[in-house]
């Protein structure tokens, strides 16, 4: 009896959790779409009318991923991977340009964002993959595969263009680190991130004299107990200062003009409020106004003016600090932390490999999302335009999550059913 | 360790997430500020400011409308420069300059282009405004002055600087205030109080509402109109009487301290202060260094009050038991104090007090004076008695009527002659200070303290505060310090023996031929030396003209001091007008037509243009 009700639970926690960022979001996306032509609530023309219709389908599609057998989505991660491949190579042909990129698929007056579900997609094929019995994460070929899986689809993505959604695979990296690849891919990329913030914010010579500082500390340290190979140290010292005078030559000739403002502006090197800046900047105008418990639901004068482009997207999180203020947005965040917490926990307690990694996927890639797009509305990241998962506006980007998080629940209640 | 990076990773980043929202919501205020200055605009609705009436309900200021094109330079669009040009009556290269300056200081805030169209060139505009995108008319309120007088009394309205800014939050830049007279004095009376509307805008800087359905937003209440103690027509004689003089002329209502009329010489018509003239006059008044317009003489001018000054010397050796009505002084051309004489005209002696005031003679208030200050053991004891009893006149400092000019004049104490004469290193006595007695010498007085000490005496012991206010609509009464009896310390019996002599005056003595027949009036002529420097060097001048009255003699309804600059003796100028003015005033018409036509056409400018010459002159001719 207790083995049969288990059977049928499901991880409620994960669920409320995502009932109110979807609640949450819906509530300030009507704020922030919210106009004087508004014809009554039932107005399919308003944005929050059609946010309500994406929220309501999002329910019948949980309640079909719910319905399917978890094993469905283990077999079919392959053909489930090619069909979203295709879907993202089909844009080339079909797709539709919206405000210059080639995103979307337009049906009527429904637009649909394959690279939103190319994320569950991958994370599948990259599940099946990782816990086939023959893969060896320790060997180069393996390695090789497990990176091509990643890279595929943000490749396919890039030239859309949409290198934000593209950055997402980045986050693919954690549950390949958990299920054993080498550390130092993970310290590579650390390092190479600090070299490059470093680089822009200091210049080549200072970083040059701090990488031979750094170095020579590691060597006298190490010199007291093992003999040293100068051979490694030379090689390390080189590549990281060649890696200093790469990222000066990609920033200053390879990137465009506004992708150097994007970072300039974040690492406070130019201030133009009215310019490239002003997204970010009247984005912390609004939070900053918010105080304690902000100015209430719909008084937001920043989310009123229509001061921060893209509010009900990629902004929403700035009228969540607007009209709730800190209570408010640490309310979100703070459901965001729980949430990817509790999907780590219920990742490690999977029987199979294949659930493991999926659940680490789905927790590092709901990770990237929040943590670049609240760094990026609060004035912390260049700006980086990808959604705040369940919260922002958008049926693609709704659905897909749903459907990349209910997968997982799905995966993590039959582990009760198939023992 | 596998299992924990991302955990770490994912709790570090809620942690940094909290602090840096805890630092733009919490600890850094300013973005609160920042988003109001974004997104909520504030627009002040001006109220009407309140019309001034004379006593007698004639309208003396209301307010017009007045048109300003104001333009927003970010959003002129090229337009048609030259019928632009033609309809605003300005030239292109104008034109061009001053949307230059306005780019300048700031293309997206409204400036003012062209001030203060008049109603013919609003009109004109008005239909056509539609082509000329960045500009736009803005109506305000001016000042109409129904009068070309007054302009010491009523003052002007001009936009706030930034000093009354910082001092006053209540204002904002180019809003208007109240500077001078009556306007300054009761400006929160007449401006009222502003409304405030909050105006939620978008981020392309349109309206799109009221901000939170306008719960902060208040109305104007208008201002309230004031009445003055002013009689127009009073006033309005007074500035016809003085044309070409300096000088000022006070009346008073001494029941009530109520002020007649208050005319400072020369004076300018109200009306060039408002206007696309107005920098341009104020200007030429401001920079007339000889004749000074914006000084006002009434309030400000500090002159020696001459022989009006014996009465109160009279007064005082009375109160202090010095002299009685029937001692006799002899005076043989003047009063002698060791190898000096005080000089003194032809007159019959020995005389006694009452005609010692007719006459005015020096050597009796001399003599009366030395023996006030002689009566205490030392000369400052005595000084300092004397002075008590001419502050308890509102001598000697402000005397706190509601102006805001004005000046102490001057009654020296001990403490004055100690530091004068070095005291205790040289001693003085009181022959140091004898020209005291009769108003000259260290005694100054300006024309609103001399008929305060009139009123006085025409009241026989007490004055009230003189004011200007009669009546503020909207409010019960007037500040209580104008209603209260401020008695003087001379006992009430000492006044009649002093009102006689100053009956006598028109009787038979120094302004006997300034009589008034059915009229009994009391007055005081005085006839002041005077100095002034000019590129250094000390130099007299002729007299003032001095004159104080008072009438009827047993029911005063008007005291009235005059003081001219340089007029000579004091029934040559002053004592003429203040007796035209109190026929005026008690009688309605001036049946000496002569009289009045010598004053209207006389002139005292060659006077006036003497020490700037260059030449030697000759004075009191």
């Amino acid at each position: 009896m207790g083995d049969y009700k288990r059977n049928v639970q499901l991880d409620w926690l994960t669920i409320f959790s995502y009932l109110a960022l979807v609640f949450i979001g819906w509530i300030n996306i009507y704020s922030a779409s919210l106009s004087e032509s508004s014809q009554g609530f039932f107005d399919f023309n308003q944005i929050y009318f059609k946010q309500l219709v994406f929220i309501v389908t999002s329910l019948g599609l949980i309640i079909f991923i719910l319905a399917l057998d978890s094993k469905f989505y283990e077999r079919f991660s392959s053909i489930i991977y090619l069909v979203s491949l295709a879907s993202l190579l089909g844009l080339f042909i079909f797709g539709k340009n919206v405000n210059g990129a080639t995103s979307w698929y337009s049906f009527g007056s429904i637009g649909l964002q394959p690279s939103e579900f190319a994320k569950a997609a991958t994370a599948l094929a990259l599940g099946k993959y990782v816990s086939d019995i023959q893969t060896n994460m320790k060997e180069l070929k393996h390695q090789l595969r497990t990176f091509l899986i990643i890279a595929l689809p943000a490749l396919f993505i890039i030239p859309q263009p949409d290198p934000g959604s593209a950055l997402v695979y980045a986050a693919f990296v954690f549950p390949l680190y958990r299920e054993g690849l080498n550390y130092i891919f993970v310290l590579i990329g650390f390092i190479a991130a600090l070299l490059f913030v470093g680089t822009l914010l200091i210049g080549i010579q200072w970083m040059i004299l701090i990488i031979f500082i750094v170095l020579t500390i590691i060597l006298l340290k190490k010199k007291k107990r093992n003999r040293i190979k100068w051979s490694q140290y030379a090689i390390i010292a080189a590549a990281c200062i060649g890696f200093t005078f790469s990222v000066s030559y990609v920033f200053n000739t390879v990137f465009e003009q506004r992708h150097r403002d994007r970072f300039n502006i974040v690492l406070g090197k130019e201030v133009d409020e009215k310019g490239i800046g002003y997204n970010t900047n009247q984005s912390e105008i609004a939070i900053g106004s918010g105080s304690w418990t902000g100015k209430g639901w719909l008084q937001g004068t920043q989310t009123k003016g229509n001061f921060v482009p893209e509010q009900h997207t990629d902004y929403i999180f700035s009228t969540i600090g607007e009209e709730w203020g800190f209570l408010g947005s640490i309310t979100v965040v703070g459901l965001f932390v729980f949430l990817i917490i509790r999907l780590l926990i219920l990742a490690e307690r999977q029987k199979s490999t294949f659930g493991r990694v999926y659940g680490y996927g789905v927790a590092s890639i709901l990770f990237f999302h929040f943590f670049v797009n609240v760094g990026m509305v609060t004035g912390l990241f260049p700006t980086i335009g990808i959604p705040l998962p369940f919260i922002s506006y958008g049926g693609s980007s709704l659905w897909g999550f749903t459907i990349l998080l209910f997968i997982f629940v799905k995966l993590d209640a039959s582990n009760y059913i198939n023992r | 360790m596998r299992k924990l990076l991302l955990l770490s990773i994912v709790l570090i980043t809620g942690v940094v997430f909290a602090a840096r929202l805890f630092y733009l919501q919490i600890y850094d205020t300013s973005y609160q500020k920042l988003s109001e200055n974004n997104a909520v605009k504030v627009v002040y609705n001006y109220p009407q400011r309140g019309y001034i009436f004379d006593r007698k309900g004639n309208l003396l200021v209301s307010n017009q409308p007045s048109y300003d094109v104001m333009v927003i330079p970010k959003d002129v669009k090229p337009l048609d420069t030259l019928e632009f040009c033609k309809l605003l009556k300005i030239e292109k290269e104008d034109f061009k300059r001053i949307l230059e300056k306005a780019w300048v200081y700031s293309p997206r805030i409204a400036q003012v282009f062209i001030p203060q169209l008049t109603k013919s060139e609003y009109a004109a505009l008005s239909e056509k405004m539609y082509k000329y995108r960045g500009f736009y008319i803005q109506k305000r309120s001016l000042r109409n002055y129904h009068v070309r007088h007054s302009s010491n009394v009523l003052g002007y309205i001009s936009e706030v600087n930034e000093r009354i800014i910082k001092q006053n939050p209540y204002y904002q830049m180019g809003e208007l205030i109240g500077m001078g007279g009556v306007e300054k004095q009761y400006e929160e009376v007449l401006r009222g109080t502003k409304g405030v509307k909050y105006i939620q805008k978008d981020r392309f800087n349109r309206d799109i509402g009221p901000y939170k359905e306008g719960i902060f937003d208040t109305l104007p209440t208008r201002g309230n109109d004031i009445m003055l103690t002013i009689d127009a027509d009073l006033q309005q004689y007074g500035e016809e009487l003085m044309i070409n003089k300096r000088g000022g002329i006070v009346a008073l209502e001494p029941k009530t301290g109520e002020i007649l009329a208050l005319v400072a010489a020369p004076n300018y018509d109200p009306a060039l202060l408002v206007g696309r003239d107005r920098s341009k006059n104020f200007t030429k008044l401001y920079y007339d260094t000889i004749a000074k317009p914006l000084f006002d003489r009434v309030l400000q001018g500090e002159y020696p009050p001459g022989s009006p000054f014996k009465t109160l010397t009279a007064l005082i050796g009375l109160q202090e038991g010095v002299i009685d009505l029937d001692e006799r002084v002899y005076c043989h051309g003047g009063y002698r104090y060791g190898n000096r004489t005080l000089g003194c005209h032809h007159h019959s002696t020995p005389l006694s007090l009452i005609p010692g005031i007719a006459n005015s003679c020096n050597a009796y208030f001399a003599t009366v004076y030395r023996r006030t200050i002689d009566k205490y053991p030392t000369p400052q004891e005595g000084i300092d008695h004397w002075r008590e009893h001419l502050v308890s006149f509102g001598l000697g400092n402000y005397l706190g009527y509601d102006l805001p000019a004005g000046n102490k004049g001057l009654i020296p104490d001990s403490d004055y002659y100690n530091r004068a004469y070095q005291y205790p290193k040289y001693k003085w006595y009181t022959p140091a200070t004898i020209s005291n007695s009769i108003g000259q010498g260290e005694v100054s007085l300006t024309p609103m303290q001399m008929v305060n000490f009139t009123a006085a005496i025409a009241n026989r012991g007490y004055y009230y505060k003189p004011h200007i206010i009669k009546n503020i609509v909207g409010a019960d009464s007037i500040p209580e310090k104008y209603t209260v009896k401020n008695y003087t310390t001379i006992d009430p019996e000492y006044f009649e023996p002093v009102i006689q002599g100053m009956f006598d005056v028109y009787n038979y003595g120094t302004a006997s031929h300034l009589k008034i027949p059915g009229i009994e009036i009391c007055g005081k002529t005085g006839t002041a030396e005077n100095y002034i420097r000019v590129n250094g060097k000390r130099m007299q001048l002729t007299d003032h003209s001095v004159f104080v009255a008072f009438a009827p003699k047993d029911d005063p309804k008007i005291a009235i001091a005059v003081f001219v600059e340089n007029g000579y003796w004091g029934s040559r100028w002053a004592g003429k007008i203040a007796s035209l003015l109190i026929e005026k005033y008690l009688k309605g018409e001036i049946t000496r037509k002569d009289l009045e036509n010598f004053v209207l056409s006389g002139s005292l400018m060659d006077e006036y243009s003497k020490p700037y010459s260059g030449e030697p002159f000759k004075i009191n001719q």
